[in-house]
């Protein structure tokens, strides 16, 4: 007189295959609507509107916004010029509902700022996100850094990213570049010195992962155009002393110039070509460079999936 | 179909009946007509996104309130007032009980739906004077809705057949909310790592998915639904649901009533 | 053939929530009951007659054991079309009708669609709720509500009728409608299987009873062994309106109603009693034999624990 025991093994053989199939159907379902959760929260854009729909808990719904704009942007999504369009009410609706997101500011001003396919190009709303924020959060130094930087990079004027980067430096806990940057503005804008200052700033000022891999392929990328600044201006003054284009950079070493082949922060050697110019082995290695590329090279859509995470000295 | 389980579902729908249930649909054509003529001196396109917005979001919380709260008591309140002592006496057997409670609560629901519907096209026949061939989509999202009751019910059953209503209530309604941010929750379990990734990656695929069946701003913009996620969301539901009362017919096969 | 046949029925539940702490409801338990028979279930409040009939209706499951009804397992659906069970103090839908009720339960026990209407219309008859029929049931008396019960056990024509405390709750009148009731249906061929701690009722309808205590059987056995097993009792009536020790100390019960007292005492103090009344010079007036009743065995072998006796029919 037990439960009955044709129900128990049908149920539980039934129990078993519907668990089955709602985990395949789900993943189904979930490919199909990739992009639909996206567009629908968008449907509502006015970030008042939200935060009254909320219900107080904005908090709550800033994170929920937050966190599909990160997996909307993550790795695989990258590099793709429509889906910026979406960055920056996302960012703004997010800013807006939680102001202490320091994060999503972060954001903003890495990748709203930059023209595309490496950014959504609004700099011009990336400075107004940055300063909603700063207004919000006064005592935070990185969001003075992050002006100072759109300003910098995006805008070159260095008038104002001086003063950004001063009024932050003066905050206690800034970065100690900051300072050292406001200070070199006026002499040394747009050299690599700043650059790497800058670049270095933000990846030890951010936890945010893509920020970080963002940064150091910035960092790489500066490397190697030095370098290959370097290396040409070499092979010039090799040129006019021996009236020769060294036919391979071991030529420099033999020669006593070098004390070893130069190799990019992948560790491949740079090439020399027979027009005199530098290359890199593998350019899609580098997505920032603007030297050492073969002619006609298009750059690839990002993919940091297959960085690695060490700042290159 | 097997002739008992159609006399319980019969039964459980006339008691949904007598329990005044059906008055609900008074409160909802209050509202949605208050709505409707109060949006009635804006412009066009917003009356039609306002009515359409309103009034499918109100069919899907109405009918999940009404899930919810017959649902918890279905089996706890028989066993709470022992009519099932007589039942069970029965040729009836305990899983046929179950499989006629869901039935019934899905009709009453499946009818419900259908009334609210009528007052939803009313509706929008009202703010926008002619229907338009993107509101055919509106059947669409009120086919998703009610395979979120199907869901909703089978959950709602599942905790009632060992819990008590208020925390059937609770745990029911929690996995409403929660369902309904499944996406985002399998969002930040890719987030996570290791161990924890793992738990929440598993916990997210057995959270029921709301937010998938609920294309409501979608059908509002007149947006087309693909037949695909259609056949999907279905054999989801249902597999779901299935679930769900595999579940509470386990349970309820083996328990000692007091 | 053996209408109920029980073999090693026992029932243990875990009480409390933390510490589970077991308590035995039900020792094992071996009883048959034949068929055609009218048999009683007696025990005082808690001794486990509604756990024994909660486990043969398959409303509990047991610890060990099984039982078989009409020659299958208790469980089976089979069995149950030709079974009746009134619970104790039934509830009912109440938000249906008696009519309503009586047809919901008529369907449910596989009555012919044909012959539903008239038999609900019957049942009602002879329970006496004709009138009552179309009232809510959430209307109905308690009185009213047992007769509903008897209606829905015996609505199906079933073999086998099981009542638990059928009298509880009822006037009079309704007991005697019940009594005979229960002869009706041993003249119709059922075998009916009731429990009560209302002894006089078990005396006057049953065949045979069985008497539990504590989880654990007794006796089985027709009443009139039963109650011829234990000594006999007089009553002695003498004129007086005092009660003499020595009387007191043979253990009599005694009335003192105006100038006459009435004692009753075991049959073998009978000639010490006399003795004591003629020293005292009081007048007898009587000296009869009392007939033991169930309540007398029921005392006696129940006031001590440890003391089951067995006398079989």
């Amino acid at each position: 007189m037990k439960p009955a025991r044709r129900t128990t093994i049908i149920a539980s053989v039934l129990l078993i295959a519907c668990l089955s199939g709602v985990v395949f159907t789900l993943g189904r379902v979930d490919r199909l609507r990739s992009g639909a959760s996206l567009q629908e929260i968008l449907y509502i854009s006015s970030p008042k509107v939200l935060k009254r729909l909320s219900l107080g808990y904005e908090g709550l719904l800033a994170d929920v916004y937050w966190t599909r704009a990160v997996q909307y942007f993550g790795n695989k999504h990258r590099g793709y010029v429509e889906n910026y369009r979406l960055l920056a009410p996302l960012l703004e609706i997010t800013t807006y509902l939680d102001p202490h997101l320091m994060v999503a500011y972060e954001y903003g001003a890495n990748f709203l700022a930059p023209r595309p396919p490496l950014g959504a190009g609004m700099p011009e709303r990336a400075v107004q996100l940055v300063e909603s924020g700063i207004r919000a959060n006064p005592d935070s130094w990185k969001l003075y850094n992050s002006l100072g930087f759109i300003y910098y990079f995006e805008f070159k004027d260095y008038g104002k990213a001086a003063e950004a980067f001063n009024t932050g430096s003066k905050i206690s806990g800034a970065h100690p570049f900051m300072k050292i940057v406001a200070a070199n503005m006026a002499q040394h804008a747009g050299d690599f010195g700043m650059a790497r200052m800058l670049w270095t700033t933000t990846f030890e000022s951010t936890n945010d992962k893509q920020i970080k891999y963002n940064a150091v392929a910035h960092l790489r990328a500066l490397k190697v155009e030095e370098d290959v600044t370097n290396l040409e201006k070499l092979v010039s003054l090799y040129q006019e002393t021996t009236g020769h284009v060294p036919a391979h950079l071991s030529d420099f070493v033999s020669a006593g110039i070098l004390p070893g082949i130069p190799v990019d922060p992948t560790g491949h050697p740079y090439k020399v070509m027979p027009d005199g110019t530098i290359q890199v082995r593998n350019p899609d290695d580098f997505p920032f460079i603007t030297k050492g590329l073969p002619p006609g090279y298009q750059p690839l859509a990002l993919d940091f999936s297959k960085m690695k995470l060490e700042t290159p000295r | 179909m097997n002739p008992r389980i159609s006399y319980i579902a019969a039964n459980t729908f006339r008691e949904a009946v007598r329990d005044r249930v059906l008055y609900n649909l008074i409160a909802f054509a209050l509202l949605l007509v208050g709505a409707a003529i109060l949006v009635g001196q804006i412009s066009i396109d917003i009356e039609r996104l306002v009515v359409i917005n309103l009034g499918l979001t109100a069919v899907s919380l109405f009918g999940m309130l009404i899930a919810i709260f017959i649902g918890i008591g279905l089996v706890s309140k028989e066993i709470e007032k022992r009519t099932l002592y007589t039942m069970l006496s029965r040729p009836v057997r305990r899983w046929e009980f179950i499989i006629g409670k869901f039935f019934g609560l899905a009709g009453t629901l499946v009818v419900n739906t259908f009334f609210m519907a009528v007052g939803v096209f009313a509706a929008l026949l009202y703010v926008s004077h002619h229907l338009q061939r993107p509101d055919a989509w509106l059947l669409v999202a009120l086919y998703f809705i009610i395979l979120q009751f199907l869901m909703i019910t089978a959950i709602a059953l599942l905790f009632s057949s060992f819990s008590s209503p208020l925390l059937s209530a609770v745990f029911a309604f929690s996995l409403f909310v929660i369902g309904n941010f499944a996406e985002d929750l399998r969002g930040f379990a890719a987030m996570a790592k290791g161990l924890t990734r793992w738990l929440a990656t598993g916990a997210a695929y057995v959270l029921p998915n709301f937010s998938a069946l609920n294309v409501i701003s979608s059908v509002a913009h007149g947006e087309a639904v693909s037949r695909q996620l259609v056949f999907y969301n279905s054999v989801y539901a249902l597999f779901y649901a299935a679930l769900a009362l595999c579940g509470a017919v386990l349970i309820f096969e083996r328990r000692d009533l007091k | 053939m053996t209408a109920i046949e029980i073999f090693g029925l026992e029932k243990t539940f875990s009480v409390g929530f933390w510490r589970k702490r077991p308590r035995r409801a039900l020792r094992p338990l071996h009883l048959s009951v034949e068929e055609g028979e009218i048999f009683g279930f007696l025990g005082p409040n808690g001794a486990g007659k509604t756990t024994t009939l909660k486990l043969l209706m398959g409303l509990v499951f047991p610890t060990a054991g099984t039982a078989r009804i009409l020659g299958m397992e208790a469980n089976d659906p089979r069995v149950k079309a030709q079974i009746g069970f009134l619970p104790e103090q039934p509830y009912f839908y109440d938000y249906l009708t008696a009519r309503e009720l009586l047809e919901y339960y008529a369907q449910l026990s596989g009555v012919a669609a044909k012959d539903r209407r008239k038999k609900v219309e019957a049942m009602l008859q002879r329970v006496g709720l004709t009138d009552a029929g179309d009232i809510q049931l959430r209307k109905f008396s308690k009185g009213m509500l047992q007769r509903v019960g008897i209606a829905q056990a015996i609505l199906h024509d079933p073999k086998v009728v099981f009542l638990d405390e059928p009298m509880s709750g009822l006037d009079p009148m309704g007991r005697r409608e019940v009594r005979d009731l229960i002869e009706q249906l041993k003249k119709e061929g059922k075998t009916v299987f009731f429990s009560t701690h209302i002894l006089s009722d078990a005396e006057a309808l049953c065949d045979r009873v069985a008497i539990i205590h504590l989880g654990e059987l007794r006796s089985v056995g027709v009443v009139a062994d039963l109650t011829s097993s234990m000594h006999g009792k007089v009553e002695l009536i003498w004129q007086s309106a005092v009660v003499p020790a020595s009387i007191r100390a043979l253990g009599a019960e005694c009335h003192v109603t105006g100038d006459t007292v009435r004692a009753v005492l075991a049959e073998d103090k009978q000639d010490a009693a006399i003795d004591a009344l003629r020293r005292e010079r009081l007048r007898l007036v009587s000296v009869t034999p009392v007939r033991a009743t169930l309540e007398d065995y029921f005392l006696q072998n129940l006031g001590t624990e440890n003391a089951p006796s067995e006398v079989m029919a």
